[in-house]
């Protein structure tokens, strides 16, 4: 098949002006596409990422978040590689535990951020090939996100996107949400309901000009709720060609509720299970 | 000098880029064909693409010449003989002409990297239904990773009763079948009559072959004549298949699964239609390279449906608010205004002719 033929490694369209012999090496990286987005408000954070895990010009999964929970106060999204994507987020999770045994307490973002800054820069000379994002609450309850490039260096951030559609998505952040480049607009601090709908429209750009963001998108939000109590709700995933808003109750969901629906990717038809749920309730 | 004798193409002199005198024959040809009819235009069955003859000699003149040239003559020199006169018929063997071009090309962007063409990496496909032929293909065009058309149109009209879908290169695909368009029509105009599919696939065919493979075009011909409905696709390469239903690009693969498991000879045209947009739209979300809307276009013996988009994209219309920024948005730092005082030399009326 002719169209077969004009495609090499990874699936990309092979050049036609190519002569001479071509070495392949093994490379043990590739990159799996997705976009993480994460914003800080006045009193809550907002992590979100798009669902899709691709290679080449092929689809794996369109059920594959990329944010992970690591503490009540505090969710991690990981693009880029993602087999180093599994890797880092199972040592940070053994990592916590380790803090929480021996310090009788849960981490918080910062130490989080810190502590994740050291693991990346361990692997300096084969590093881990992900772009990450940490956004939560810090101990005094503010939003606040962290922003980490593959080898570790790392900043506090009031918003950042990270990984393919990265550059897309940044400038439009720094002009809504930071009001740059703008004169003679008030600056209105970001409400958590604004700041969802910002980041629904956003992705819906990174869609449709980045070939590796689209299916659907995942926004956890982390906020204190009246009871004092920081808490992490599965806000919805948001599946345009579906059109489709699987939201959840405004009083939150226990943890147990919350661990299963997190690990969206293992549970392929969990979408459905959290409808059984809320119904049974 | 040298461009003056290009323009001019007196047979005596030789052009430096050992140009065959095309502009006079091609004239020559022309008006013998408004006058009278010329037999040597009736053995010429080709109404293609011409170019240069390639003789030992020119060969020799361009190759030392084309150092001389200005850069222009010698990046324009082989599109100039490819363009000017589409009359003359092709000349056999391969054509090296862009080699040249490229290889000057080279030396110019020396240290920098070649400029990435436009690919499309799209879902096209096609098939022959019970009245006629229905094209299908997607609106994305891509560049790298990033999307740079999200409506641009890959179905293009060949003549009133032919389209032709085109994958791989957006340039190539463009040109060549807006030559092939301009070639017909000549030939429609010269014969009283609508050219034949099977005409456009012959053209296409003896183009792509001569540049063995360097035109980046995939194409699925399709359209009806006085013979029936068919569907042709053309490679890259300058082979044609004559088939029933064919899908290509990059995303073909998908498109090509629900070809093959629901396609049914003389199908009924909503369900033709409902079958192309579902291969197409398998190749959307299947194959990153293909996205946004489904065009369609119904080809019959009595009219031709061009259905752009016959399905928008998911996106269309997705976005909450309205990003509006009210005038004054932008700041600004300093202002200074130049008035341009012009002089009336002189003033003169032209009359145009038109009935």
């Amino acid at each position: 098949m002719i169209s077969a033929q004009s495609f090499g490694e990874n699936g990309k369209m092979k050049d036609y002006h190519h002569t001479g012999p071509v070495e392949y090496r093994f490379s043990p990286y590739t990159f799996n596409g997705g976009t993480v987005l994460a914003v800080a408000g006045e009193d809550f954070a907002i992590v979100a990422s798009d669902t899709r895990l691709s290679e080449g010009y092929s689809i794996h999964s369109r059920d594959s978040p990329k944010c992970y929970k690591l503490t009540d106060t505090t969710v991690i999204g990981c693009s880029g590689f993602h087999g180093d994507c599994l890797t880092l987020t199972k040592i940070i999770d053994a990592r916590l535990k380790m803090y929480k045994h021996s310090n009788n307490k849960m981490m918080t973002s910062g130490a989080i951020a810190a502590m994740l800054s050291t693991i990346l820069y361990g692997r300096r000379f084969f590093p881990y090939y992900v772009y990450n994002i940490i956004g939560g609450l810090d101990e005094h309850g503010k939003g606040a996100v962290y922003s980490f490039d593959p080898v570790g260096s790392y900043q506090r951030d009031t918003y950042k996107a990270g990984g393919s559609a990265s550059a897309m998505l940044q400038p439009l952040l720094d002009n809504q949400i930071g009001f740059k480049n703008m004169t003679g607009v008030e600056h209105v601090p970001l409400s958590k309901d604004k700041a969802v709908q910002l980041v629904k429209d956003v992705f819906i750009s990174a869609a449709e000009r980045d070939v590796y963001t689209g299916d659907a998108l995942q926004i956890l939000g982390i906020f204190v709720d009246t009871n004092e109590i920081p808490r992490l709700q599965f806000l919805c995933i948001y599946q345009a060609d579906h059109w489709q808003e699987v939201s959840l109750p405004g009083g939150g969901l226990d943890d147990c509720a919350f661990t299963f629906s997190l690990r969206i990717k293992i549970n392929v038809g969990s979408i459905f299970l959290l409808v059984i749920w809320i119904h049974v309730q | 000098m040298e461009i003056d004798s290009i323009s001019s193409g007196s047979p005596a002199s030789p052009s430096p880029l050992g140009a065959q005198p095309m502009q006079l024959n091609g004239c020559r040809s022309f008006r013998s064909m408004l006058g009278s009819p010329d037999i040597s235009l009736a053995n010429n069955a080709y109404w293609g693409i011409p170019s240069r003859r390639w003789d030992a000699n020119a060969w020799k003149r361009q190759s030392s010449s084309a150092e001389q040239l200005p850069v222009l003559m010698s990046l324009f020199g082989g599109e100039m003989s490819l363009l000017r006169s589409p009359l003359q018929p092709p000349s056999p063997g391969f054509s090296f002409d862009l080699t040249e071009r490229n290889a000057v090309l080279g030396r110019l962007l020396e240290g920098s990297p070649p400029p990435r063409p436009v690919k499309t990496g799209t879902t096209i496909s096609g098939m022959v239904f019970r009245d006629g032929v229905v094209l299908g293909a997607d609106t994305r065009a891509t560049s790298g990773d990033v999307v740079a058309d999200k409506m641009c149109a890959k179905i293009h009209r060949i003549s009133a009763n032919m389209y032709c879908c085109g994958a791989g290169t957006a340039a190539d695909t463009q040109k060549t079948t807006d030559l092939l368009a301009s070639n017909l029509a000549l030939f429609s105009l010269n014969s009283q009559r609508a050219p034949r599919v099977l005409m456009a696939a012959s053209i296409l065919q003896d183009t792509l072959y001569r540049y063995g493979g360097q035109i980046g075009a995939h194409l699925i011909l399709g359209g009806v004549d006085y013979s029936g409905a068919h569907l042709y696709t053309v490679g890259p390469y300058g082979s044609v298949d004559k088939l029933p239903f064919v899908s290509m690009g990059s995303g073909s693969m998908a498109a090509l699964g629900i070809l093959e498991d629901r396609y049914k000879p003389n199908m009924e045209v909503e369900e033709a239609k409902v079958l192309v947009r579902d291969s197409v739209q398998a190749g959307i979300m299947g194959d990153l390279g293909s996205g946004s809307n489904v065009d369609l276009c119904v080809i019959t013996a009595q009219a031709v449906d061009y259905i752009r988009p016959y399905q928008e994209s998911q996106y269309t219309n997705g976005r909450n608010r309205k990003y509006k920024y009210p005038p004054g948005t932008t700041a600004l730092l300093s202002e200074k205004v130049v008035p341009l005082r012009m002089e009336l030399v002189t003033e003169a009326v032209q009359r145009m002719e038109t009935h």
